[in-house]
């Protein structure tokens, strides 16, 4: 099921999320998490239902704090959705798909 | 709900819930053949989900994660065949022979019903707590503890999950504050005194939290001394929630007898609760004990209770049949 998502560090975050022309979802997470681990095969499944519309990326907290501190994670699983550059809409915490849908549904018609 | 359907085969079981009640039951009823249908809901794994090293489950020595060991029983259970879904139950129907839950807008009939919706995360419900939900207020210490590395920050709660959480942060914090109501614990010997001997903990008693500080982010917290009724602010940038758990049993309260504080009542040393074909196991219906082990264990009772209820219901549907074929007078109630 893996695949269907991108994977982002502190030093390519700018080119992959920033300067994308797609709106990109990046899933702020860690290994040890729990929650984190339940949201993710969703968001695989989300990514792979809707990348005409939407690109979703991971990016560890834990390797990449950088990004976290930056856009004030203080919480994980966390979700940004950043549109030209911006942060548009922020998620905290993990949530059922049709709940996560909701919630993008903006960025996915 | 206006999308809604009902799914055409009737099942013999569905299991409501994920975490080792939820599992063990699908485990224990999908090796008897009963090909159950599991509601994952959005909290797969449960409570265990959000602790760390679990010390006390027997069979591993050296400890498990919590999430591995969750991990490894889904794994268990999907290995014999039970269908996982990852959805969240929207309605649970328990009147009559057929019982239905609605997920997703579909609605899923079935002979039997075990319950495990375990208990979720009490909050204070005090001004700012919801606002700052995710910006320094956590309900998860091991989600989150690693963003405040080298800050202050405080546990309420006077259990063994806030003794736990609060030994676990000071990993990264400066320091922990546990504020706890009163002077007495509930927590433990072994974890109380774990807490105690550790430097890095204060200790803030006699004390509620009125309010969480912060715009934005969490700045402090605001208390008021239950002796005295003096108010006074706690400079910290976290505040950890570990103030107990509600059994998470809202869809079926009405339905079937519940204690004053919602656990759900089972006959005594069965999973039976008082409607028919209705089983119950877990944190939902246990006071005493939660633990990750005896939610285990109530999710296989409750796995054998409705196999052998299903069988002897078979039985009587059977003879029932029979007995109307030969046009006899045989005709058992059944609710």
């Amino acid at each position: 099921m893996a695949g269907n998502t991108v994977t982002v560090t502190d030093s390519s975050f700018a080119e992959d999320v920033l300067n994308s022309d797609k709106p990109v979802l990046v899933d702020f997470w860690a290994t040890w998490c729990g929650p984190c681990r339940m949201v993710a095969p969703v968001l695989e499944e989300i990514a792979g239902e809707h990348a005409d519309k939407i690109t979703i990326a991971k990016l560890d907290v834990d390797a990449n704090p950088t990004i976290a501190r930056d856009y004030q994670v203080l919480s994980i699983p966390t979700l940004i959705l950043f549109k030209g550059g911006e942060p548009v809409k922020q998620i905290v915490g993990a949530k059922p798909k049709a709940a996560l849908l909701a919630d993008l549904s903006d960025y996915l018609g | 709900m206006s999308t809604e359907n009902t799914a055409p085969a009737v099942r013999n079981v569905i299991v409501v819930g994920s975490g080792p009640a939820g599992y063990t039951a699908a485990v224990y009823a999908a090796r008897a053949q009963l090909e159950p249908l599991v509601f994952e809901g959005t909290q797969f794994g449960g409570a265990l989900m959000t602790t760390t090293d679990v010390e006390n489950y027997p069979g591993f020595r050296d400890g498990i994660m919590g999430p591995d060991l969750m991990e490894q029983m889904r794994a268990q259970a999907e290995r014999f065949g039970a269908e996982l879904r990852a959805e969240d139950v929207e309605e649970i129907e328990l009147k009559g022979s057929v019982k239905y839950v609605t997920a997703n807008g579909v609605r899923y009939g079935a002979k039997a019903i075990i319950l495990a919706m375990g208990a979720a995360a009490r909050y204070l419900h005090v001004p700012g707590e919801q606002e700052l939900l995710g910006h320094g207020v956590s309900a998860c210490a091991t989600c989150d503890g690693f963003f405040f590395r080298d800050q202050d920050i405080a546990v309420v709660g006077g259990g063994d999950s806030a003794m736990e959480e609060a030994t676990f942060l000071t990993r990264f914090a400066r320091s922990v504050t546990i504020i706890h109501r009163r002077q007495e614990f509930r927590a433990s010997k072994i974890m109380l005194e774990r807490a105690k001997a550790n430097e890095k903990i204060r200790w803030q008693l006699d004390s509620e939290v009125l309010e969480v500080l912060g715009d934005g982010s969490v700045t402090g917290a605001k208390l008021r001394n239950t002796v005295t009724g003096e108010e006074s602010v706690l400079d910290v940038t976290g505040v950890f929630m570990a103030i107990g758990h509600d059994p998470r049993s809202d869809l079926v309260r009405d339905q079937l007898g519940v204690d004053e504080d919602g656990y759900v009542l089972t006959k005594p040393h069965t999973t039976y609760t008082d409607v028919d074909g209705v089983f119950a196991s877990g944190d939902l219906v246990d006071r005493t004990y939660r633990q990750a082990i005896t939610a285990a264990g109530s999710g296989c009772s409750a796995a054998i209770d409705a196999e052998r209820w299903l069988a002897d219901n078979e039985e009587s549907e059977q003879a029932q049949q029979a007995a109307e074929l030969v046009g006899g007078g045989y005709a058992p109630t059944q609710n």
